[in-house]
Protein backbone atom coordinates (compact mmCIF):
# COMPACT_ATOMS: atom_id res chain seq x y z
CA UNK A 1 0.00 0.00 0.00
CA UNK A 2 1.10 3.22 -0.70
CA UNK A 3 -1.27 6.04 -0.11
CA UNK A 4 -4.36 5.03 1.22
CA UNK A 5 -6.72 7.34 -0.60
CA UNK A 6 -9.63 5.53 1.45
CA UNK A 7 -7.91 6.50 4.92
CA UNK A 8 -7.46 10.14 4.17
CA UNK A 9 -10.73 10.84 2.50
CA UNK A 10 -12.51 9.56 5.64
CA UNK A 11 -10.57 11.92 7.39
CA UNK A 12 -11.40 14.85 5.55
CA UNK A 13 -14.87 14.17 5.21
CA UNK A 14 -15.33 14.11 8.75
CA UNK A 15 -13.67 17.03 9.63
CA UNK A 16 -16.01 19.04 7.33
CA UNK A 17 -19.01 17.31 9.13
CA UNK A 18 -17.48 18.47 12.48
CA UNK A 19 -17.55 22.07 11.11
CA UNK A 20 -21.05 21.67 9.96
CA UNK A 21 -21.73 20.22 13.68
CA UNK A 22 -20.18 23.95 14.90
CA UNK A 23 -21.70 25.49 11.56
CA UNK A 24 -22.51 28.75 13.53
CA UNK A 25 -18.90 29.38 15.05
CA UNK A 26 -17.18 28.39 12.09
CA UNK A 27 -19.21 30.35 9.46
CA UNK A 28 -21.52 33.00 10.85
CA UNK A 29 -19.55 34.40 13.46
CA UNK A 30 -16.32 35.66 11.31
CA UNK A 31 -19.00 36.62 8.71
CA UNK A 32 -20.63 38.98 11.70
CA UNK A 33 -16.93 40.21 12.80
CA UNK A 34 -16.30 41.55 8.81
CA UNK A 35 -19.64 43.13 8.36
CA UNK A 36 -18.42 45.29 11.70
CA UNK A 37 -15.30 46.29 9.98
CA UNK A 38 -16.81 46.83 6.58
CA UNK A 39 -19.55 49.37 8.33
CA UNK A 40 -17.20 51.27 10.76
CA UNK A 41 -13.95 51.24 8.28
CA UNK A 42 -15.73 51.04 4.82
CA UNK A 43 -19.06 53.26 5.56
CA UNK A 44 -17.98 55.64 8.44
CA UNK A 45 -14.65 55.86 7.99
CA UNK A 46 -14.17 55.53 4.33
CA UNK A 47 -16.65 57.61 3.69
CA UNK A 48 -14.48 60.48 4.59
CA UNK A 49 -11.45 59.19 3.27
CA UNK A 50 -9.70 59.61 0.00
CA UNK A 51 -9.14 56.98 -2.74
CA UNK A 52 -6.43 54.97 -3.09
CA UNK A 53 -4.66 54.27 -6.12
CA UNK A 54 -8.46 55.09 -8.32
CA UNK A 55 -10.35 52.69 -5.69
CA UNK A 56 -12.39 53.98 -3.00
CA UNK A 57 -11.37 53.17 0.30
CA UNK A 58 -14.20 50.74 1.53
CA UNK A 59 -12.77 48.47 -1.85
CA UNK A 60 -9.42 48.89 -0.64
CA UNK A 61 -9.86 46.88 2.61
CA UNK A 62 -11.77 44.22 0.89
CA UNK A 63 -8.66 42.14 0.36
CA UNK A 64 -7.19 43.16 3.45
CA UNK A 65 -10.15 42.00 5.79
CA UNK A 66 -10.20 39.05 3.71
CA UNK A 67 -6.92 38.29 4.72
CA UNK A 68 -7.45 39.13 8.21
CA UNK A 69 -10.29 36.70 8.69
CA UNK A 70 -9.12 33.92 6.19
CA UNK A 71 -5.42 33.91 8.01
CA UNK A 72 -7.27 33.61 11.77
CA UNK A 73 -9.59 31.24 10.70
CA UNK A 74 -7.96 28.68 8.89
CA UNK A 75 -4.73 28.80 11.68
CA UNK A 76 -7.09 28.46 14.37
CA UNK A 77 -9.58 25.66 12.36
CA UNK A 78 -6.33 23.57 11.87
CA UNK A 79 -4.78 23.95 15.03
CA UNK A 80 -7.74 22.46 16.74
CA UNK A 81 -8.91 19.91 13.89
CA UNK A 82 -5.28 18.23 15.26
CA UNK A 83 -4.85 19.56 19.35
CA UNK A 84 -8.19 18.32 20.29
CA UNK A 85 -7.55 14.54 18.89
CA UNK A 86 -4.24 14.45 20.74
CA UNK A 87 -5.74 16.38 23.88
CA UNK A 88 -8.52 13.61 23.77
CA UNK A 89 -6.47 10.83 23.68
CA UNK A 90 -8.32 9.89 20.24
CA UNK A 91 -5.17 10.60 18.48
CA UNK A 92 -4.10 6.67 18.64
CA UNK A 93 -6.60 5.38 16.43
CA UNK A 94 -4.75 7.95 13.82
CA UNK A 95 -1.15 6.62 15.04
CA UNK A 96 -2.22 3.35 14.40
CA UNK A 97 -3.89 3.07 11.64
CA UNK A 98 -2.48 2.81 8.00
CA UNK A 99 -2.18 6.91 7.29
CA UNK A 100 1.29 8.86 7.12
CA UNK A 101 2.17 12.45 6.38
CA UNK A 102 0.08 12.57 2.93
CA UNK A 103 -3.07 11.29 4.42
CA UNK A 104 -2.99 12.94 7.12
CA UNK A 105 -2.43 16.69 5.79
CA UNK A 106 -4.61 15.55 2.89
CA UNK A 107 -7.75 15.12 5.82
CA UNK A 108 -6.57 17.87 8.27
CA UNK A 109 -5.33 20.77 6.20
CA UNK A 110 -7.75 20.05 2.96
CA UNK A 111 -10.82 19.94 5.31
CA UNK A 112 -9.30 23.38 6.64
CA UNK A 113 -8.20 24.67 3.59
CA UNK A 114 -11.93 23.99 2.11
CA UNK A 115 -13.66 25.65 5.10
CA UNK A 116 -11.68 28.64 4.15
CA UNK A 117 -12.51 28.58 0.96
CA UNK A 118 -16.26 28.69 2.03
CA UNK A 119 -15.68 31.24 4.08
CA UNK A 120 -13.94 33.55 1.61
CA UNK A 121 -16.89 33.42 -0.66
CA UNK A 122 -19.10 34.20 2.23
CA UNK A 123 -17.25 37.00 3.07
CA UNK A 124 -16.51 38.62 -0.66
CA UNK A 125 -20.26 38.25 -0.78
CA UNK A 126 -21.29 39.82 2.03
CA UNK A 127 -18.85 42.70 1.17
CA UNK A 128 -21.13 43.44 -2.09
CA UNK A 129 -23.66 44.48 0.46
CA UNK A 130 -21.91 47.35 1.88
CA UNK A 131 -19.47 48.19 -1.11
CA UNK A 132 -19.28 48.15 -5.09
CA UNK A 133 -15.86 46.40 -6.43
CA UNK A 134 -14.58 44.28 -8.88
CA UNK A 135 -11.88 41.73 -9.03
CA UNK A 136 -9.36 42.37 -11.79
CA UNK A 137 -7.82 39.11 -11.89
CA UNK A 138 -10.10 36.42 -10.63
CA UNK A 139 -8.65 33.23 -11.66
CA UNK A 140 -5.34 34.64 -9.57
CA UNK A 141 -7.43 35.32 -6.82
CA UNK A 142 -8.72 31.98 -6.45
CA UNK A 143 -5.39 30.58 -6.96
CA UNK A 144 -3.91 32.70 -4.45
CA UNK A 145 -6.60 32.58 -1.87
CA UNK A 146 -6.46 28.88 -2.63
CA UNK A 147 -2.47 28.87 -1.92
CA UNK A 148 -2.76 31.38 1.22
CA UNK A 149 -5.10 29.10 2.91
CA UNK A 150 -3.10 25.69 2.29
CA UNK A 151 -0.05 27.54 3.82
CA UNK A 152 -2.15 28.95 6.95
CA UNK A 153 -3.99 25.47 7.44
CA UNK A 154 -0.43 23.96 6.97
CA UNK A 155 0.89 26.39 10.02
CA UNK A 156 -1.85 25.72 11.51
CA UNK A 157 -1.69 22.37 12.00
CA UNK A 158 2.18 22.89 13.36
CA UNK A 159 0.89 24.85 15.96
CA UNK A 160 -1.62 22.16 16.88
CA UNK A 161 0.95 19.85 17.04
CA UNK A 162 3.48 22.10 18.77
CA UNK A 163 0.98 23.19 21.45
CA UNK A 164 0.77 21.64 24.69
CA UNK A 165 -2.06 23.37 26.30
CA UNK A 166 -5.40 25.39 25.17
CA UNK A 167 -3.50 28.72 26.26
CA UNK A 168 -0.71 28.16 23.94
CA UNK A 169 -3.33 27.17 20.68
CA UNK A 170 -4.81 30.47 21.33
CA UNK A 171 -1.16 32.78 21.86
CA UNK A 172 0.27 32.72 18.65
CA UNK A 173 -2.66 33.84 16.85
CA UNK A 174 -3.14 36.46 19.40
CA UNK A 175 0.37 37.65 20.12
CA UNK A 176 1.42 37.25 16.52
CA UNK A 177 -0.93 36.94 13.78
CA UNK A 178 -3.50 39.53 14.34
CA UNK A 179 -1.16 42.21 14.97
CA UNK A 180 0.82 41.20 11.71
CA UNK A 181 -1.97 41.06 9.83
CA UNK A 182 -3.14 44.63 11.07
CA UNK A 183 -0.04 46.18 10.81
CA UNK A 184 0.57 44.26 7.45
CA UNK A 185 -1.50 46.67 5.18
CA UNK A 186 -5.28 45.63 5.81
CA UNK A 187 -6.40 49.38 6.74
CA UNK A 188 -3.72 51.49 4.66
CA UNK A 189 -1.36 51.72 2.26
CA UNK A 190 2.61 50.60 3.11
CA UNK A 191 3.27 54.05 1.29
CA UNK A 192 1.39 56.02 3.58
CA UNK A 193 3.79 55.33 6.31
CA UNK A 194 6.18 57.59 7.11
CA UNK A 195 10.23 56.88 6.94
CA UNK A 196 11.64 54.53 8.19
CA UNK A 197 8.10 52.50 8.98
CA UNK A 198 7.62 51.93 5.24
CA UNK A 199 11.10 50.04 5.29
CA UNK A 200 10.45 48.07 8.07
CA UNK A 201 6.82 47.03 7.29
CA UNK A 202 8.81 45.09 4.67
CA UNK A 203 10.08 42.54 6.97
CA UNK A 204 6.29 41.74 7.87
CA UNK A 205 5.50 38.83 5.85
CA UNK A 206 1.85 39.52 6.06
CA UNK A 207 2.44 42.85 4.41
CA UNK A 208 3.42 40.84 1.27
CA UNK A 209 0.49 38.55 1.35
CA UNK A 210 -2.42 41.33 1.79
CA UNK A 211 -0.46 42.93 -1.48
CA UNK A 212 -0.71 39.86 -3.53
CA UNK A 213 -4.19 39.44 -2.86
CA UNK A 214 -5.01 43.39 -3.67
CA UNK A 215 -3.07 42.90 -6.65
CA UNK A 216 -5.66 40.16 -7.95
CA UNK A 217 -8.68 42.46 -7.11
CA UNK A 218 -6.88 45.92 -8.11
CA UNK A 219 -4.25 45.22 -10.24
CA UNK A 220 -1.82 47.17 -8.20
CA UNK A 221 -0.43 46.71 -4.93
CA UNK A 222 2.54 47.83 -2.75
CA UNK A 223 4.67 45.34 -3.86
CA UNK A 224 5.21 42.86 -7.38
CA UNK A 225 2.65 40.30 -6.92
CA UNK A 226 5.34 37.64 -8.57
CA UNK A 227 7.29 38.49 -4.94
CA UNK A 228 4.13 38.28 -2.76
CA UNK A 229 3.37 34.89 -5.09
CA UNK A 230 7.46 33.85 -4.51
CA UNK A 231 6.81 34.73 -0.79
CA UNK A 232 3.88 32.47 -0.55
CA UNK A 233 5.21 29.10 -1.88
CA UNK A 234 8.06 29.64 0.24
CA UNK A 235 6.07 29.86 3.11
CA UNK A 236 4.10 27.14 1.76
CA UNK A 237 7.30 25.18 1.41
CA UNK A 238 8.66 25.74 5.00
CA UNK A 239 5.14 24.40 6.50
CA UNK A 240 5.86 21.29 4.40
CA UNK A 241 9.44 20.76 5.26
CA UNK A 242 8.71 20.94 8.76
CA UNK A 243 5.56 19.32 9.11
CA UNK A 244 7.32 16.11 6.80
CA UNK A 245 10.16 16.26 9.60
CA UNK A 246 7.54 15.84 12.37
CA UNK A 247 6.20 13.16 11.17
CA UNK A 248 9.61 11.55 10.57
CA UNK A 249 10.41 11.78 14.54
CA UNK A 250 6.93 11.23 15.28
CA UNK A 251 7.94 14.84 17.60
CA UNK A 252 4.74 15.38 20.02
CA UNK A 253 3.03 12.60 18.10
CA UNK A 254 4.37 9.33 19.89
CA UNK A 255 5.95 8.72 22.74
CA UNK B 1 6.94 -25.09 11.66
CA UNK B 2 4.50 -21.87 11.67
CA UNK B 3 6.06 -18.45 11.23
CA UNK B 4 4.92 -16.38 14.32
CA UNK B 5 2.45 -13.65 13.49
CA UNK B 6 4.12 -11.51 15.37
CA UNK B 7 8.23 -11.58 16.97
CA UNK B 8 9.63 -9.24 18.92
CA UNK B 9 13.25 -9.40 19.49
CA UNK B 10 15.31 -7.29 22.31
CA UNK B 11 12.33 -4.87 22.28
CA UNK B 12 13.14 -1.86 24.44
CA UNK B 13 11.80 1.37 25.49
CA UNK B 14 13.18 3.79 27.55
CA UNK B 15 11.13 7.43 28.08
CA UNK B 16 12.29 10.60 27.88
CA UNK B 17 13.48 10.89 31.80
CA UNK B 18 14.96 7.78 32.12
CA UNK B 19 12.30 5.13 32.82
CA UNK B 20 13.24 1.35 30.98
CA UNK B 21 9.76 0.42 30.16
CA UNK B 22 10.57 -2.07 28.51
CA UNK B 23 13.70 -3.94 28.89
CA UNK B 24 14.84 -6.08 25.89
CA UNK B 25 11.34 -7.84 25.73
CA UNK B 26 11.25 -11.20 23.28
CA UNK B 27 8.54 -12.81 22.42
CA UNK B 28 6.54 -14.54 19.78
CA UNK B 29 2.66 -15.22 19.07
CA UNK B 30 1.11 -17.71 16.90
CA UNK B 31 -1.19 -17.33 14.53
CA UNK B 32 -4.95 -17.77 15.51
CA UNK B 33 -3.98 -18.09 19.58
CA UNK B 34 -5.32 -16.16 22.14
CA UNK B 35 -2.54 -15.08 23.80
CA UNK B 36 -2.87 -13.35 27.46
CA UNK B 37 -0.40 -10.54 29.15
CA UNK B 38 -0.30 -10.64 32.42
CA UNK B 39 1.59 -7.96 34.72
CA UNK B 40 1.18 -5.51 37.98
CA UNK B 41 0.45 -1.79 37.13
CA UNK B 42 3.23 -0.11 35.51
CA UNK B 43 4.94 -3.51 34.07
CA UNK B 44 4.85 -1.90 30.60
CA UNK B 45 1.70 -3.85 29.00
CA UNK B 46 0.38 -0.60 27.34
CA UNK B 47 3.64 0.33 26.35
CA UNK B 48 4.55 -3.33 24.36
CA UNK B 49 1.15 -2.90 22.84
CA UNK B 50 1.81 1.12 21.91
CA UNK B 51 5.27 -0.07 20.49
CA UNK B 52 3.96 -2.33 17.66
CA UNK B 53 0.67 -0.12 17.17
CA UNK B 54 2.84 2.60 16.69
CA UNK B 55 2.31 4.81 19.14
CA UNK B 56 5.33 4.34 20.92
CA UNK B 57 8.85 4.69 18.95
CA UNK B 58 10.73 1.75 20.53
CA UNK B 59 14.47 2.64 21.55
CA UNK B 60 16.03 -0.55 20.32
CA UNK B 61 14.93 -4.25 19.32
CA UNK B 62 13.23 -5.52 16.13
CA UNK B 63 9.61 -5.87 15.45
CA UNK B 64 8.07 -8.08 12.96
CA UNK B 65 4.53 -8.83 11.86
CA UNK B 66 3.19 -11.04 9.41
CA UNK B 67 6.47 -12.33 8.76
CA UNK B 68 8.52 -9.36 7.73
CA UNK B 69 9.91 -6.20 9.59
CA UNK B 70 7.03 -3.83 10.77
CA UNK B 71 9.05 -0.76 9.50
CA UNK B 72 9.70 -2.15 5.68
CA UNK B 73 6.11 -1.67 4.89
CA UNK B 74 4.14 -0.39 7.87
CA UNK B 75 1.38 0.39 5.99
CA UNK B 76 0.33 -2.86 4.88
CA UNK B 77 1.35 -4.03 8.31
CA UNK B 78 -1.13 -1.46 10.39
CA UNK B 79 -3.95 -2.27 7.85
CA UNK B 80 -4.14 -5.99 9.39
CA UNK B 81 -3.49 -4.61 12.79
CA UNK B 82 -6.60 -3.46 15.26
CA UNK B 83 -6.31 -1.83 18.60
CA UNK B 84 -8.83 -1.35 21.62
CA UNK B 85 -6.56 0.92 23.96
CA UNK B 86 -7.16 0.96 28.07
CA UNK B 87 -8.75 4.34 28.26
CA UNK B 88 -11.24 5.57 26.84
CA UNK B 89 -10.63 8.02 23.48
CA UNK B 90 -13.42 8.49 20.81
CA UNK B 91 -14.91 12.00 19.82
CA UNK B 92 -17.68 11.96 22.27
CA UNK B 93 -20.60 14.05 20.35
CA UNK B 94 -19.97 11.56 17.12
CA UNK B 95 -22.63 8.76 16.62
CA UNK B 96 -21.95 5.49 17.20
CA UNK B 97 -22.34 4.49 13.14
CA UNK B 98 -20.25 7.26 12.67
CA UNK B 99 -17.39 6.45 14.48
CA UNK B 100 -17.50 3.12 13.26
CA UNK B 101 -17.92 3.84 9.50
CA UNK B 102 -14.86 6.24 9.87
CA UNK B 103 -12.68 3.49 11.62
CA UNK B 104 -13.32 1.01 9.06
CA UNK B 105 -12.64 4.19 6.35
CA UNK B 106 -9.64 5.50 8.02
CA UNK B 107 -7.72 1.93 7.72
CA UNK B 108 -8.67 2.11 3.95
CA UNK B 109 -11.54 -0.13 3.52
CA UNK B 110 -14.95 0.24 1.16
CA UNK B 111 -17.62 1.22 3.45
CA UNK B 112 -19.47 -1.83 3.97
CA UNK B 113 -23.20 -1.22 6.27
CA UNK B 114 -23.91 -4.98 6.46
CA UNK B 115 -20.57 -5.77 7.98
CA UNK B 116 -20.85 -2.43 10.75
CA UNK B 117 -24.39 -3.94 11.06
CA UNK B 118 -22.98 -7.01 12.31
CA UNK B 119 -20.15 -5.53 14.68
CA UNK B 120 -22.78 -3.61 16.26
CA UNK B 121 -25.17 -6.38 16.46
CA UNK B 122 -22.69 -8.21 17.72
CA UNK B 123 -21.38 -6.41 20.54
CA UNK B 124 -25.20 -5.16 21.67
CA UNK B 125 -24.69 -1.84 20.20
CA UNK B 126 -27.61 -1.61 17.28
CA UNK B 127 -29.74 0.05 19.35
CA UNK B 128 -27.93 2.24 19.96
CA UNK B 129 -26.28 3.19 16.59
CA UNK B 130 -27.55 6.79 16.52
CA UNK B 131 -27.05 7.52 19.88
CA UNK B 132 -23.92 10.05 20.26
CA UNK B 133 -21.29 8.43 23.08
CA UNK B 134 -21.49 10.55 25.29
CA UNK B 135 -24.82 9.67 25.63
CA UNK B 136 -23.96 5.78 26.22
CA UNK B 137 -22.90 3.79 29.57
CA UNK B 138 -19.53 3.74 30.21
CA UNK B 139 -19.86 -0.13 29.29
CA UNK B 140 -20.84 0.84 25.99
CA UNK B 141 -18.49 2.98 25.39
CA UNK B 142 -16.03 0.30 26.40
CA UNK B 143 -17.70 -2.00 23.41
CA UNK B 144 -17.99 1.16 20.82
CA UNK B 145 -14.13 0.91 21.22
CA UNK B 146 -13.98 -2.48 20.16
CA UNK B 147 -16.37 -2.04 17.38
CA UNK B 148 -14.17 0.58 16.06
CA UNK B 149 -11.51 -1.95 16.00
CA UNK B 150 -13.13 -4.39 14.38
CA UNK B 151 -14.10 -2.33 11.83
CA UNK B 152 -11.44 -3.23 9.56
CA UNK B 153 -11.16 -6.85 10.09
CA UNK B 154 -7.69 -7.06 11.59
CA UNK B 155 -5.97 -10.34 11.76
CA UNK B 156 -4.05 -9.11 14.90
CA UNK B 157 -6.04 -7.66 17.73
CA UNK B 158 -4.44 -6.02 20.94
CA UNK B 159 -7.12 -5.48 23.36
CA UNK B 160 -5.48 -3.58 26.38
CA UNK B 161 -7.60 -4.65 29.11
CA UNK B 162 -11.12 -4.76 27.22
CA UNK B 163 -13.20 -6.07 30.17
CA UNK B 164 -12.64 -3.52 32.64
CA UNK B 165 -15.70 -1.76 33.88
CA UNK B 166 -17.71 -4.02 32.40
CA UNK B 167 -19.85 -5.78 34.17
CA UNK B 168 -20.09 -9.33 34.83
CA UNK B 169 -22.82 -10.46 32.39
CA UNK B 170 -21.05 -8.49 29.76
CA UNK B 171 -17.56 -9.65 30.64
CA UNK B 172 -18.98 -13.22 30.23
CA UNK B 173 -20.53 -12.03 26.47
CA UNK B 174 -17.27 -10.11 25.56
CA UNK B 175 -15.51 -13.59 26.35
CA UNK B 176 -17.38 -14.85 23.84
CA UNK B 177 -17.28 -12.21 21.28
CA UNK B 178 -13.36 -12.45 21.60
CA UNK B 179 -14.17 -16.08 20.99
CA UNK B 180 -15.84 -15.88 17.88
CA UNK B 181 -13.30 -13.55 16.55
CA UNK B 182 -10.81 -16.26 17.47
CA UNK B 183 -12.82 -18.76 15.45
CA UNK B 184 -12.77 -16.33 12.30
CA UNK B 185 -9.16 -17.00 13.07
CA UNK B 186 -8.38 -13.60 14.58
CA UNK B 187 -5.32 -13.78 16.53
CA UNK B 188 -5.45 -11.64 19.50
CA UNK B 189 -3.41 -10.50 22.36
CA UNK B 190 -4.88 -9.17 25.19
CA UNK B 191 -3.97 -7.56 28.85
CA UNK B 192 -5.97 -7.96 31.82
CA UNK B 193 -5.72 -7.64 35.42
CA UNK B 194 -8.63 -10.46 36.10
CA UNK B 195 -6.47 -13.46 36.11
CA UNK B 196 -10.01 -15.54 35.51
CA UNK B 197 -10.14 -14.00 32.40
CA UNK B 198 -6.69 -15.08 31.35
CA UNK B 199 -7.74 -18.25 32.45
CA UNK B 200 -10.64 -18.78 30.81
CA UNK B 201 -9.84 -16.82 27.84
CA UNK B 202 -6.14 -17.59 26.73
CA UNK B 203 -4.10 -20.54 25.08
CA UNK B 204 -1.00 -18.81 26.62
CA UNK B 205 0.16 -16.69 29.02
CA UNK B 206 3.21 -14.46 29.54
CA UNK B 207 3.76 -12.67 32.39
CA UNK B 208 5.80 -9.14 32.23
CA UNK B 209 7.10 -6.79 35.20
CA UNK B 210 9.11 -4.51 35.27
CA UNK B 211 9.79 -4.25 31.23
CA UNK B 212 10.60 -7.76 31.26
CA UNK B 213 9.41 -10.68 30.42
CA UNK B 214 9.48 -13.43 33.69
CA UNK B 215 7.70 -16.47 31.57
CA UNK B 216 5.79 -17.23 28.87
CA UNK B 217 4.12 -20.77 28.88
CA UNK B 218 0.89 -22.31 27.69
CA UNK B 219 -1.99 -22.04 30.52
CA UNK B 220 -1.99 -25.26 31.20
CA UNK B 221 1.37 -26.54 31.29
CA UNK B 222 1.78 -23.48 33.15
CA UNK B 223 -0.74 -24.36 35.77
CA UNK B 224 0.82 -27.86 35.83
CA UNK B 225 4.49 -26.89 36.11
CA UNK B 226 3.59 -24.16 38.77
CA UNK B 227 0.44 -25.13 40.34
CA UNK B 228 -0.19 -26.16 44.12
CA UNK B 229 -2.38 -28.07 46.35
CA UNK B 230 -2.75 -26.31 49.49
CA UNK B 231 -4.92 -27.87 52.68
CA UNK B 232 -5.58 -26.74 56.18
CA UNK B 233 -6.62 -29.59 58.35
CA UNK B 234 -7.68 -27.98 61.96
CA UNK B 235 -6.85 -30.60 64.53
CA UNK B 236 -9.66 -31.20 67.53
CA UNK B 237 -6.02 -31.44 69.85
CA UNK B 238 -3.11 -29.64 69.14
CA UNK B 239 0.13 -31.74 68.53
CA UNK B 240 2.98 -31.32 69.78
CA UNK B 241 5.35 -32.70 66.99
CA UNK B 242 4.33 -34.47 63.52
CA UNK B 243 4.09 -37.90 63.81
CA UNK B 244 6.70 -39.94 61.74
CA UNK B 245 3.97 -41.28 59.78
CA UNK B 246 3.28 -38.23 58.14
CA UNK B 247 6.58 -37.41 57.13
CA UNK B 248 6.68 -38.52 54.18
CA UNK B 249 4.08 -35.97 52.62
CA UNK B 250 5.04 -31.76 52.84
CA UNK B 251 3.23 -31.46 55.42
CA UNK B 252 3.60 -28.90 58.83
CA UNK B 253 2.20 -28.40 61.91
CA UNK B 254 1.41 -24.51 62.35
CA UNK B 255 -0.83 -22.60 64.54
CA UNK B 256 1.31 -23.44 67.53
CA UNK B 257 0.28 -27.66 66.94
CA UNK B 258 -3.28 -26.82 66.37
CA UNK B 259 -3.54 -27.11 62.71
CA UNK B 260 -1.66 -29.14 60.07
CA UNK B 261 -0.71 -27.53 56.68
CA UNK B 262 -0.28 -29.55 53.49
CA UNK B 263 1.33 -27.75 50.61
CA UNK B 264 2.53 -30.04 47.40
CA UNK B 265 1.01 -31.55 44.32
CA UNK B 266 1.46 -29.93 40.85
CA UNK B 267 -1.49 -28.93 39.60
CA UNK B 268 -2.62 -32.27 37.77
CA UNK B 269 -4.66 -33.55 41.02
CA UNK B 270 -1.37 -34.96 42.34
CA UNK B 271 -2.48 -32.88 45.51
CA UNK B 272 -5.64 -33.84 45.89
CA UNK B 273 -4.58 -37.29 45.88
CA UNK B 274 -2.45 -36.91 48.77
CA UNK B 275 -4.78 -34.97 50.94
CA UNK B 276 -6.74 -37.79 51.07
CA UNK B 277 -4.37 -40.02 51.86
CA UNK B 278 -3.00 -37.60 54.98
CA UNK B 279 -6.16 -37.52 56.21
CA UNK B 280 -6.31 -41.39 55.92
CA UNK B 281 -3.23 -41.18 57.62
CA UNK B 282 -4.69 -39.09 60.65
CA UNK B 283 -8.07 -41.43 61.24
CA UNK B 284 -5.37 -44.42 61.27
CA UNK B 285 -3.31 -43.02 63.95
CA UNK B 286 -6.85 -41.75 66.01
CA UNK B 287 -5.73 -37.82 65.42
CA UNK B 288 -9.34 -36.23 65.54
CA UNK B 289 -9.65 -33.02 63.16
CA UNK B 290 -12.93 -30.40 63.12
CA UNK B 291 -12.22 -29.01 59.56
CA UNK B 292 -10.49 -29.29 55.88
CA UNK B 293 -9.99 -26.64 53.73
CA UNK B 294 -8.80 -27.32 50.26
CA UNK B 295 -7.41 -24.65 48.09
CA UNK B 296 -6.40 -25.30 44.41
CA UNK B 297 -3.67 -22.60 43.20
CA UNK B 298 -4.91 -20.28 40.69
CA UNK B 299 -2.86 -18.37 38.34
CA UNK B 300 -2.95 -15.39 40.40
CA UNK B 301 -1.51 -17.23 43.46
CA UNK B 302 1.53 -18.07 40.61
CA UNK B 303 1.67 -14.72 39.36
CA UNK B 304 1.62 -12.87 42.99
CA UNK B 305 4.67 -15.32 43.74
CA UNK B 306 6.31 -14.92 40.76
CA UNK B 307 6.47 -11.78 41.41
CA UNK B 308 6.82 -11.72 44.65
CA UNK B 309 10.10 -13.81 44.50
CA UNK B 310 11.56 -11.09 42.21
CA UNK B 311 10.68 -8.50 44.24
CA UNK B 312 12.87 -10.12 47.02
CA UNK B 313 15.37 -11.07 44.37
N1 LIG C 1 4.41 8.67 28.21
C1 LIG C 1 5.16 8.20 29.20
N2 LIG C 1 6.21 8.91 29.65
C2 LIG C 1 6.98 8.45 30.64
N3 LIG C 1 6.77 7.28 31.27
C3 LIG C 1 5.73 6.54 30.88
C4 LIG C 1 4.88 6.95 29.82
N4 LIG C 1 3.93 6.01 29.64
C5 LIG C 1 4.18 5.05 30.54
N5 LIG C 1 5.26 5.35 31.29
C6 LIG C 1 5.85 4.53 32.36
O1 LIG C 1 6.22 3.28 31.80
C7 LIG C 1 5.94 2.23 32.70
C8 LIG C 1 5.06 1.20 32.02
O2 LIG C 1 3.80 1.79 31.76
P1 LIG C 1 2.65 1.00 31.03
O3 LIG C 1 1.53 1.93 30.80
O4 LIG C 1 3.22 0.31 29.84
O5 LIG C 1 2.22 -0.09 32.13
P2 LIG C 1 1.03 -1.14 32.12
O6 LIG C 1 1.65 -2.47 32.30
O7 LIG C 1 0.17 -0.95 30.96
O8 LIG C 1 0.25 -0.74 33.45
P3 LIG C 1 -1.30 -0.78 33.79
O9 LIG C 1 -1.62 -2.17 34.18
O10 LIG C 1 -1.42 0.15 34.94
O11 LIG C 1 -2.05 -0.31 32.60
C9 LIG C 1 5.29 2.88 33.92
O12 LIG C 1 6.28 3.01 34.91
C10 LIG C 1 4.84 4.22 33.43
O13 LIG C 1 4.91 5.18 34.46
MG1 LIG D 1 -1.74 -0.39 30.68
Amino acid sequence: MHFNARGAWSIFTRELMRAFRTAFQSILAPVMTTSLYFIVFGSAIGNRMPDLGGVSYGAFIIPGLLMLTLLGETTSNASFGIYMPRFTGTIYELLSAPVGVGETLVGFVGAAAVKSLILASIILATAMLFVDYTIAHPIWAVIYIVLVAASFALFGFILGIWADSFEKLGIIPMLFLTPLTFLGGTFYSIDMLPNPWDTIALFNPIVYLVSGLRWTFYGSADVSFAVSLAMTLAFLAADTAIIAYIFKTGWRLRE
Amino acid sequence: MNEPILKLSGLTKIYPGGLKALDGVDLEIRKGEIFALLGPNGAGKTTLIGAVCGLVRPSAGKIGVFGTDLKSDWRSARARIGLVPQEMATDMFETVWHAVSYSRGLFGLAPNKVRIEEILRSLSLWEKRHAQIRELSGGMKRRVLIAKAMAHEPELLFLDEPTAGVDVELRKDMWRQIDAMRARGTTIILTTHYIDEAEEMADRVGIIDKGRILMVDDKASMMTRLGRTEAHIALAQPLAALPAELQRLPVELEDGGHSLRYRGGDGTGKGKGEVAELTKALSALGIDYVGIDVRESSLEDIFVSLVEKRKAA
